[in-house]
């Protein structure tokens, strides 16, 4: 099969070098906006679209979202919110999410946060990885 | 607060994370697609078989 012949302009290396990290830090801060930059719109509207409405299903299911440490399960749930981003430190500032949970939905809800931070991960390494010519 | 059943979540689930795992894990949208319906399948056929399993081996 015939591929498209690269129409993108060479960059120099000192500005490839500058913004090697961007896509990746884009990416982890709005899901998707690594993509974006790499002008895979398509790709990045289905992993904003995605990883958004899991993080706002496990919101709306009165999901925990984990703000302290105080064992290593809190920890490592942490760690996993975290991977949301800028959705995760505008929810924690006002004060949106559950501080325990209650009922069996929200523990769904609570795994639903986490797994949107994990996958948000996913696809930053991944636009990172475009960003380098690891992956076409 | 939203409540939804534990099927309708789990299709939810399988749906996102299949969808990220396609985009991510493949190069070209013929196999995007191909391996987040793989995923897809996956989630929810061994959520069905082990469902099962569990109803079986409970006493």
């Amino acid at each position: 099969m015939a591929t498209a012949p690269n129409k993108t302009a060479p960059v120099s290396k000192s500005s490839q070098q500058g913004s090697v990290y961007l896509p990746l830090i884009a990416g982890w801060l709005v899901p998707g906006a690594g993509h974006f930059l790499l002008r895979k719109w398509w790709r990045g509207g289905l992993l904003f679209a995605s990883i958004a409405c899991m993080f706002a299903l496990g919101m709306a299911m009165g999901g925990k979202l984990y703000s302290g440490a105080q064992d290593i399960l809190d920890l490592l749930g942490m760690l996993g919110d975290l991977g949301n981003g800028l959705m995760f430190f505008i929810s924690h500032f006002m004060g949106i999410g559950a501080q325990h949970v209650r009922v069996t939905t929200a523990d769904y809800g609570t795994k639903f946060i986490v797994v949107a931070g994990l996958l948000n991960v996913v696809a930053a390494v991944d636009a990172h990885n475009l960003r380098t010519g690891r992956k076409a | 607060m939203l409540q939804l059943s534990h099927f309708t979540t789990v299709l939810l689930f399988a749906l996102f994370a299949s969808t990220v795992f396609g985009i991510t894990m493949r190069e070209t949208p013929r196999r995007m697609f191909r391996y987040g319906t793989y995923c897809f399948a996956l989630f929810v056929g061994s959520v069905i078989v082990f469902s099962w399993i569990m109803k079986f081996i409970s006493p």
